[in-house]
């Protein structure tokens, strides 16, 4: 590796800003290696929200007094931030949900039953999160006559690209939705290529972002998507926002999903007209405080730069790869040329909850189970799961070393 | 750097998790009851024959699961063979209290031998998230004797 090429940027400095990172489990430093399932958060977004709360909060788009613009204000600019993140074209683009899954769940409710036809299909891969599989499911199952195709993902661990194709071609494909990086491979997928295939046989892209997001700079301009969602507690911070982007043609022909006040234009008894989008999908009182938090979090990963920040992890997943290889009895789920720092593993001689107790009991935390993707870890043999380790911008090499330290110690521990 | 772990998997555990007995299918099973937690994956579905006294013959079970939830299983078929249904529900009731609370308060000592069996699994009671995987078998045992065809969980 050279460094010299590479921005990078100061781990220890970085990691000094997350107040969690300093404890101590049974006298052991915290090893957290389950990022991907939510990330730990950084004290300026905490303060962020603090402040929100303590200076500047009242509800928004309603009170025509000081605290209630301030507020108006810094949600705007969140959503203003977001676009400016994901170099969206217009901020109007971009929607706030709960999180990825009600952004999904949004589109499935909305486009789905509004604008998708009887006839059409919805095309998913076989290494979906379940968030981006169960709303397809359910709206199979309405008998609006949706028809639901599986993209097969190869032994790599790699999106089946002729598969792709052959399900694409008879033009019946109304929406590819799939991820744009498997939580569980690691795998990122060929987004534009996807984008590509699927327009030039009239099908509309959504591309689950919820990993992707956080570990690399996504540009919707450049992709081409029709959807984009990720989620804010993956990317730092907190829980409870989440962002559906979706292009402004979209979202005219969408029926709104969720009814109340905000999403508007005028209410009799007997009927209601809608508010222009985004509005129109963001019922009732938004996530504010979450909103100025995701603001924060964006702020404070921009500043560091998503380029230094895919370096560091490319220097992690390479380290990663090289460690974990040594290791005997160990497991590792897919292998594909272009992937994250997400690794799924299993050891030959022990089951990923004990391991995973095991591990703990070292300090580390990782996930076990089969991370929100049941049909992929059939795929690949393992219905009993995996562990999985997933890394943040504050992982380093030390704890990697110290993973696959403790993976050798715990083979041992079972032999 | 896992020494004080052997109070959770002691050797007993290891071993009856790495060779757990009874691991078989009763072709002529009077009962059969599924247990499923499907958070985690572990899964096993339980055969018992019964005598004519309804007291239970053999047990038996399959299924995949970690090293604590197939101990657990094995240990049960060990410990409810040749029992009442009763006396095995009422086992399964103290062994739960074990695995929750790390002791058995209302152990009698009619159930003494019996519990003395068990015993290695009460660590489990310092990991919340792993008391399941040991009291899964139990439930699925409720299942089988109540013949109520219902899947267990101990989720």
């Amino acid at each position: 590796m050279n460094a010299s090429v590479q921005p990078v940027y100061d781990v220890e400095r970085i990691r000094a800003d997350f107040p969690i990172l300093a404890q101590q489990h049974r006298g052991k430093p915290l090893v957290f290696l389950d990022s991907g399932a939510s990330a730990q958060k950084p004290r300026q977004v905490i303060e962020a929200m603090v402040r929100c709360m303590e200076e500047r909060y009242a509800n928004v788009h309603r009170g025509a007094y000081r605290l209630s613009e301030a507020s108006t204000a810094d949600y705007e600019a969140a959503r203003a931030a977001v676009a400016r993140f994901v170099n969206a074209a217009d901020p109007r683009e971009v929607i706030f949900t709960t999180n990825s899954t009600a952004a999904i769940n949004l589109v499935a409710h909305s486009w789905g039953r509004g604008v998708l036809k009887p006839g059409q299909a919805v095309l998913v891969s076989e290494m979906e999160h379940h968030a981006n599989l169960v709303p397809w499911h359910m709206l199979r199952d309405e008998g609006r006559g949706i028809e639901l195709r599986i993209c097969r993902v190869t032994d790599a661990g790699e999106l089946d690209l002729d598969d792709l194709e052959a399900k694409l071609a008879d033009g019946k494909v109304g929406l590819v939705a799939v991820t744009h990086m498997s939580n569980v491979l690691g795998t990122v997928t060929p987004a534009e290529r996807i984008v590509a295939m699927a327009h030039a046989k009239g099908a509309k892209v959504l591309l689950d972002g919820s990993q992707a997001a956080v570990h690399r700079r996504v540009d919707m301009q450049a992709l081409g998507a029709d959807f984009y969602v990720f989620t804010g507690h993956k990317l730092y911070g907190p829980t409870g926002i989440g962002v559906l982007w979706a292009r402004l043609e979209h979202q005219e022909r969408m029926p709104p999903f969720l009814g109340g006040g905000d999403m508007i234009a005028s209410v009799t008894l007997e009927g209601s007209t809608w508010a222009e989008p985004p509005a129109k999908f963001e019922a009732g009182t938004p996530p504010i405080v979450e909103a100025v938090g995701l603001h924060a979090a964006i702020d404070y990963v921009s500043a560091i730069g998503m380029p230094a920040l895919e370096a560091h992890e490319r220097s992690l997943v390479d380290h990663a790869m090289r460690r974990f290889s040594d290791i005997e009895g160990l497991t590792l789920l897919g292998r594909a040329q272009d992937r994250g720092g997400v690794f799924s593993f299993a050891l030959d001689n022990a089951h990923p909850h004990d391991l995973a107790t095991l591990l703990d009991r070292a300090g580390i935390a990782v996930r076990a189970g089969r991370h929100c993707a049941e049909p992929l870890h059939a795929r690949f043999g393992l219905e009993g799961g995996t562990c999985r380790a997933s890394f943040g911008l504050y992982t380093t090499q030390g704890e990697i070393d110290y993973l696959a330290e403790a993976l050798t110690k715990a083979r041992e521990f079972f032999a | 750097m896992f020494d004080d772990l052997r109070d959770l998997y002691q050797e007993v555990i290891l071993d009856h998790g790495r060779k757990p007995r009874n691991f078989r299918r009763l072709e002529d099973a009077d009962r059969t009851a599924r247990g499923d937690n499907p958070m985690c994956g572990d899964r096993m579905e339980l055969f018992l024959k019964l005598r004519e006294d309804g007291g239970i013959e053999d047990v038996a079970f399959q299924g995949r699961g970690c090293a604590i939830s197939m101990a657990s299983a094995s240990l049960m078929t060990e410990t409810v063979k040749g029992k009442q249904p009763a006396e095995a529900q009422a086992l399964g009731e103290q062994f739960r209290s074990l695995a929750m609370t790390g002791t058995c308060a209302e152990c009698g000592a009619s159930l003494a031998d019996e519990m003395e069996r068990l015993q290695p699994l009460s660590g489990v009671h310092e990991f919340p998230s792993r008391v399941k995987c040991a009291t899964l078998a139990w439930h699925t045992l409720n299942a089988a004797l109540d013949g109520s065809g219902k899947e267990a969980t101990s989720e």
